[in-house]
C-alpha cells in the first residue's frame, strides 16, 4: 500500500491550468524528487498534497485511504476540524521561507505542537525536542528566538519542528534556495541525514546534483505535465529536449 | 476656598477621569476585535453593515455620541432617565466609539500577517482557534501596539468630554471651581494631573512595547 497516492490531479488558477492530469505515488522509505522549470507546477503540487490548495480534479489518499477527492459532478470533499487535524498529523512540510513562529523560541517552536495539539506530554516531549535539536547541530539554539539564527539554522529547526510530530512523509518546497550557497550544505546534509533513516520524502529542488544522489524516483514537470519520469539514471539520462535544456541551463 | 480642598476636589475628579479611562479600555479592547472579526467577516452583509457603524462612529464627533447615548432611552423610548445612567452611558459611548477605532487597527494589523503563519500552524495540527489565539493574536499584539499607544493616549484626554453630560470628573471640576473662585488656578493645576496621568500611561505603554522587543 502507497504512503501517498494522488491521482488524476488537475488545479487551475481562474483560467490557468497548472496542473494537467498528473499522477504519482510515494512509498514507505522511498523519496521522490521533482524538477522542473520555474512556473511549472511544482509547488502547486506539493500545496495540493498537503491540503494548502484544494484540487479541482482527482482524488488524494493516504495510508490507501481516500481525504480528499472531487467528485464527478465537480463537488470537492475535503476533511475538516478533527478529520483534516487527523489527515495533517500524516504529513509534514518544509517551506522555501521557513514560517518558524517568530514569538516563540526555538525549543517551544518544536515542542508547542507536539504538547498543544498532539497532546504529548511535556517532559517527554521537550527531551524528544532538545534531542532533534542536537540531531540538527542546534543543541545550543534552544532558547534562541528564530531572529537570532541564519537562513541554515532557521531551515535545520523548521525540519526538526516537522520531524517532532513524527510524520509518516515530509514534504520540502525548495528547501535550500532561500539561502546563502554556503548555507545549503547544512540543509542538504540533515535532509540526506533523514533518508538515511527511511523517512518518506517528496522534495521539490533546483539542487541537480542532490537530487540525483538522494532519489529514490524523480519527476521532470513542465507546464503542469510529467514529462519524464524514473529513476534518477533513467532521468537524467533521458534524451528529452527540453529536460536536457533545462539541465543545461541550470548549469551555467 | 483652600488651595488644599482644590486639590482634593480635583483629584476626586481625576479619579472618576480614571474610571472612565480604564473601563473604557476594559470594553473596547475586546469588542474592537469582534467588531474587527465582523469587519473581516465572509459574509458580504456583516461586513457591510460593521463597515458602515464603524465609519459612523469615527465619523460624528464623540460628543455628540455621548449625548445620544445619554439621552436616547428618553427620546426613544420615552424611558425615565435614572440617576445612575449617566455613568453607565458615559462608559458604553466611550467603550463602542473606541471599539470602532480599536477594530480598524487589529484588522490592519491581523492582515498584515503573512498566510505562510496560518499555513505553518494548519500543518502543524493547530485548530482554526488555536491558530488565532497562540500564533496570530500575539504577533499581533506586537504589530498594532504603537497605534494602539495612540488611541490610549488620546483616550486620556478624550475622558474630559463627558463634562457635556456633567458627569463630575476631573475637567468638570476645574470649570465649576474656576466659575466660583473667578480663578485660572484650577485649569493650570487640572492640566498638570492630566499630563501627569499621560506621563504614566505613556510609560506603561513603553514598558510594553520593550517587554515585546524579545523578537523581531
Ligand atoms: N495562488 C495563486 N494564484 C494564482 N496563480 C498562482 C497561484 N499560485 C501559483 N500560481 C501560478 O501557477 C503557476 C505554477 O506555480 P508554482 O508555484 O506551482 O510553480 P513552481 O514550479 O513551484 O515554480 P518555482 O520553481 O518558481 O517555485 C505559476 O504560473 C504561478 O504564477
Ligand atoms: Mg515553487
Amino acid at each position: 500500500m502507497a504512503l501517498l497516492e494522488m491521482n488524476h490531479i488537475s488545479k487551475s488558477f481562474s483560467d490557468l491550468e497548472v496542473i494537467k492530469d498528473i499522477s504519482l505515488k510515494v512509498d514507505e522509505g522511498e523519496v521522490l524528487s521533482i524538477i522542473g522549470p520555474s512556473g511549472s507546477g511544482k509547488s502547486t503540487m506539493l500545496r495540493c498534497a498537503t491540503m494548502l490548495e484544494t484540487i479541482d480534479k482527482g482524488e488524494i489518499r493516504y495510508l490507501g485511504e481516500r481525504v480528499a477527492w472531487v467528485e464527478e459532478n465537480g463537488t470537492k470533499v475535503y476533511p475538516k476540524g478533527a478529520q483534516l487535524r487527523k489527515v495533517c498529523s500524516y504529513f509534514g512540510l518544509v517551506f522555501q521561507n521557513f514560517n518558524l513562529f517568530p514569538h516563540y523560541s526555538v525549543l517551544k517552536n518544536i515542542m508547542d505542537p507536539m504538547v498543544h495539539n498532539q497532546k504529548r506530554d511535556r517532559k517527554e516531549s521537550e527531551k524528544e525536542a532538545r534531542a532533534l535539536l542536537d540531531r540538527m547541530g542546534l543543541a545550543d539554539k534552544a532558547d534562541a528566538y528564530p531572529c537570532q539564527l541564519s537562513g541554515g539554522q532557521s531551515q535545520r529547526v523548521a525540519i526538526a519542528r516537522a520531524l517532532a510530530l513524527n510524520p509518516k512523509i515530509l514534504f520540502f518546497d525548495e528547501p535550500t534556495s532561500a539561502l546563502d550557497p554556503e548555507l545549503t550544505g547544512e540543509v542538504l546534509k540533515v535532509i540526506r541525514s533523514l533518508a538515511d533513516l527511511h523517512i518518506a520524502m517528496v522534495i521539490v529542488t533546483h539542487e541537480m546534483n542532490f537530487a540525483r544522489g538522494i532519489s529514490d524516483h524523480v519527476i521532470f514537470m513542465d507546464k503542469g505535465i510529467v514529462e519524464v519520469e524514473g529513476t534518477p539514471d533513467e532521468v537524467f539520462e533521458a534524451e528529452h529536449v527540453r529536460m536536457q535544456a533545462f539541465l543545461g541551463k541550470l548549469e551555467h | 476656598m483652600s488651595f488644599q480642598v482644590m486639590m482634593e476636589q480635583l483629584a476626586g475628579g481625576l479619579m472618576k477621569s480614571i474610571s472612565i479611562f480604564l473601563l473604557t479600555l476594559l470594553f473596547s479592547l475586546p469588542l474592537g476585535l469582534l467588531v474587527s472579526f465582523g469587519r473581516m467577516s465572509k459574509n458580504r452583509i456583516i461586513r457591510s453593515v460593521v463597515w458602515v457603524f464603524i465609519s459612523i462612529l469615527r465619523g460624528t464627533p464623540l460628543m455628540l455620541q455621548l449625548l445620544a447615548v445619554y439621552f436616547g432611552p428618553y427620546y426613544l423610548f420615552n424611558l425615565k432617565i435614572g440617576s445612575t445612567w449617566r455613568f453607565t452611558a458615559i462608559i458604553i459611548a466611550f467603550s463602542v466609539n473606541y471599539s470602532a477605532y480599536f477594530a480598524e487597527i487589529y484588522r490592519s494589523g491581523i492582515e498584515s500577517m503573512p498566510p505562510g503563519q496560518y499555513e505553518a500552524a494548519k500543518l502543524l495540527g493547530y485548530s482554526r482557534s488555536s491558530t488565532f489565539m497562540r500564533i496570530i493574536f500575539p504577533q499581533v499584539v506586537k504589530r498594532i501596539l504603537p497605534s494602539v499607544t495612540n488611541e490610549v493616549i488620546t483616550l486620556v484626554k478624550d475622558t474630559s468630554l463627558a463634562f457635556s453630560l456633567a458627569y463630575a470628573e476631573m475637567f468638570t471640576i476645574a470649570k465649576q471651581i474656576a466659575a466660583k473662585e473667578t480663578s485660572f488656578m484650577p485649569f493650570i493645576a487640572a492640566a498638570i494631573f492630566y499630563y501627569v496621568f499621560n506621563a504614566v500611561v505613556a510609560f506603561l505603554m513603553e514598558r510594553i512595547e520593550k517587554a515585546l522587543n524579545y523578537y523581531t
